[in-house]
């Protein structure tokens, strides 16, 4: 028996089964994955399920105050069914909170993901010159934490210290005021494109490099540009990616928090409620209203899910489409 | 043979195919437009942290006189007035960061290449399910998870303490989904088979022979955790009050707030901002060699 030897040659000290039997192997190798999950799947019921649970059952509760409210027994929580949820949607100031985020995506999400394929193919392109320091630099700002990102983009749009200000007021330029109506929106998106692209950038790149060389020697020598080559085989190539960074971009777009929170002392035109999250915030903390904010999240969070899967499903159709064809 | 001659040939943007002379001529040798687009791309993406490094290094007085990207004289004074605002609060915020940081990034590696490793190893009854339920975690919007677990934690008594900022930020389900494609890749499965041949235990197996073939993709997924938490704002922002205990984006958020009225305090925040960005800017140069992207990459793939 050969692997007796071994086994007793290599026997781990302090083990208590030195010699198991196969059995006992397999009985070990099959409880094995459970305990190595075990931290991972009481961290998920602690800090995901628990906290999501407890957000749906508040959703669906309210206080009620009887009396004068005061004494400890004044004030019962209640079940409200789906009033939190019906008051939420028709809450006008949750749905401007939500159109203004769906128009700042609507500018971030095709600048940050067009400037990031438009990068990534650039690097990829041959003969390029000092490719290594511009990925580096694009993919800085990834390292900025988005409230320094936001703080340091905010003194840029302030005339007293900012460049631009300055230049423009050399040239005798109109000076608009980039933190209020419109171009406040130009002004976040901004801030989300600068810290978003390099990241997104490295993704799609990454991918482009995983494409062998062969695929485009056919069509060059066929004599497509190098335009052509991008547009016809580089980006269908790595379209899955595009998929990727798409779908985590509405994510992160939908739920903006920290760029408008940060640039709010800055300016007055940035309310408490600017954003759906920011809302749901102060209704939680400044309002003292965690039921209605609950429901409010709950519907964000539906939203979100739909909106991404739906996208994915779409995504994946087109491509099984393609495929098809 | 043939692909020497046809990247000789390779036409340039911009230029006629098929005119190619036995020496091209400068602008074909280099791409100028790619050079010119990414150089672009730079310097939008240097262009505030040049301004940061310039503004910090002037005084208040310079700030709003001389000319932007013209260095100032005040550099040392502002980092002195920075580390004497209230009894040097600033560095303590910096060393909350790093200790939530390094802290909660090393308890998430360890976690995340324990997973990873049992999912991508082991068949077992849940497996999919387990995993599927883990990275479901990634979408939910962090405001949604931060009230409730606050409100949770509060309950504990647990709220404005190192562990509530700490503790929901250990389980991070991207790092679980890297280790896992990580430890399919590097850990073949006939080593698992040797060392179970060899009578070592499950958790010895992982220990001494598993792990350290996924060092390179854990410290990926190091590195991701620690700029995620370094970086957070919002867990912090709902969980502390004690100042004493925020990390250094959450206290510069509040100097923001009292400085924004008072334009003394301007230099201050800037300097601080500044300080701030140097840590992460200096790791990320560092490490950018080690920073294996290629698993990046293949997470996109599968």
């Amino acid at each position: 028996m050969k692997s007796t030897a071994r086994r007793q040659s290599y026997g781990v000290k302090g083990a208590p089964y030195a010699h198991p039997s196969p059995t006992t192997t397999l009985k070990r190798a099959r409880s094995a994955p459970y305990f190595f999950l075990l931290p991972a799947t009481v961290l998920f019921a602690l800090f995901f399920a628990l906290p999501i649970g407890y957000a749906l059952w508040l959703s669906l509760h309210k206080v009620k105050v009887s009396g004068l409210g005061l004494g400890s027994g004044a004030r019962k929580e209640v079940w409200a069914g789906l009033e939190n949820y019906t008051d939420a949607l028709s809450d006008s100031e949750l749905l401007h909170g939500t159109l203004r985020v769906l128009g700042y995506g609507c500018i971030v999400v095709p600048v940050m993901l067009g400037l990031a394929l438009l990068f990534a193919l650039m690097l990829d392109s041959e003969k390029v010159r000092l490719a290594p320091f511009t990925r580096l630099a694009i993919f800085l700002p990834y390292a900025i934490p988005g409230v320094v990102a936001a703080l340091l983009w905010g003194f840029l749009y302030l005339p007293d210290v900012s460049p631009f200000y300055f230049v423009l007021d050399r040239l005798g330029l109109p000076q608009p005021d980039l933190l209020d109506g419109g171009p406040l929106y130009l002004a976040l998106s901004n801030i989300a494109v600068w810290g978003g692209t390099g990241f997104n950038m490295i993704v799609i790149y990454t991918s482009l490099q995983a494409i062998p060389a062969e695929v485009y020697e056919a069509a060059k020598l066929d004599g497509a540009t190098p335009l052509q080559i991008a547009l016809r085989i580089k980006i269908p190539m790595v379209a899955p990616s595009l998929v990727l960074t798409f779908f985590f971009s509405i994510i992160a777009t939908l739920q903006v928090f920290n760029e408008p929170t940060t640039l709010k002392p800055l300016t007055n035109s940035v309310s408490t409620t600017w954003s759906p999250l920011m809302k749901v915030h102060r209704d939680a903390f400044g309002e003292g209203d965690i039921y209605g904010a609950a429901a409010q999240a709950v519907i964000i969070a539906f939203a979100t899910l739909l909106l991404s899967f739906g996208f994915l499903r779409a995504a994946n159709r087109r491509q099984k489409q393609e495929a098809a064809r | 043979m043939s692909s020497l001659a046809v990247s000789q040939a390779e036409p340039v943007a911009g230029a006629a195919p098929g005119t190619d002379q036995s020496r091209p001529p400068l602008r074909r040798r280099i791409a100028l437009i790619p050079t010119a687009t990414l150089l672009l791309g730079a310097i939008y993406c240097l262009l505030p942290v040049a301004w940061v490094v310039i503004a910090a290094t002037k005084s208040g007085r310079e700030l709003f006189s001389t000319f932007t990207f013209l260095p100032g004289t005040g550099f040392v004074e502002n980092v002195q007035d920075l580390s004497a605002y209230r009894d040097g609060v600033y560095w303590e915020w910096m060393g909350n960061s790093a200790l939530y940081a390094v802290l909660g990034a090393l308890l998430s590696t360890c976690v995340s290449a324990v997973s990873g490793y049992a999912l991508a190893i082991y068949r077992f009854r849940g497996r999919e399910t387990i995993f599927n339920v883990l990275l479901a975690g990634v979408l939910m919007p962090p405001v949604i998870l931060a009230i409730p677990q606050y409100l949770l934690l509060a309950k504990t008594d647990l709220t404005d303490s190192y562990l509530s900022v700490l503790l929901p930020q250990i389980l991070f389900p991207y790092g679980v989904y890297l280790a896992r494609i990580y430890a399919a890749a590097a850990v073949p499965a006939d080593v698992v088979e040797a060392g179970r041949m060899d009578g070592a235990s499950e958790w010895r197996i992982f220990t001494r022979i598993a792990l350290p073939m996924m060092i390179p993709g854990m410290v990926t997924v190091f590195l991701f955790q620690f700029v995620a938490i370094w970086n957070n704002f919002l867990l912090p922002y709902i969980m502390l009050s004690d100042d004493e205990k925020f990390p250094i984006t959450l206290g510069l958020f509040t100097l923001l707030e009292q400085g924004a009225n008072t334009p003394a305090l301007y230099t201050l925040v800037i300097t601080g901002a500044f300080l701030a960005v140097l840590p992460l800017v200096a790791l990320f140069l560092v490490i950018q060699r080690f920073w294996s992207l290629d698993l990046l990459s293949g997470a996109v793939k599968s």
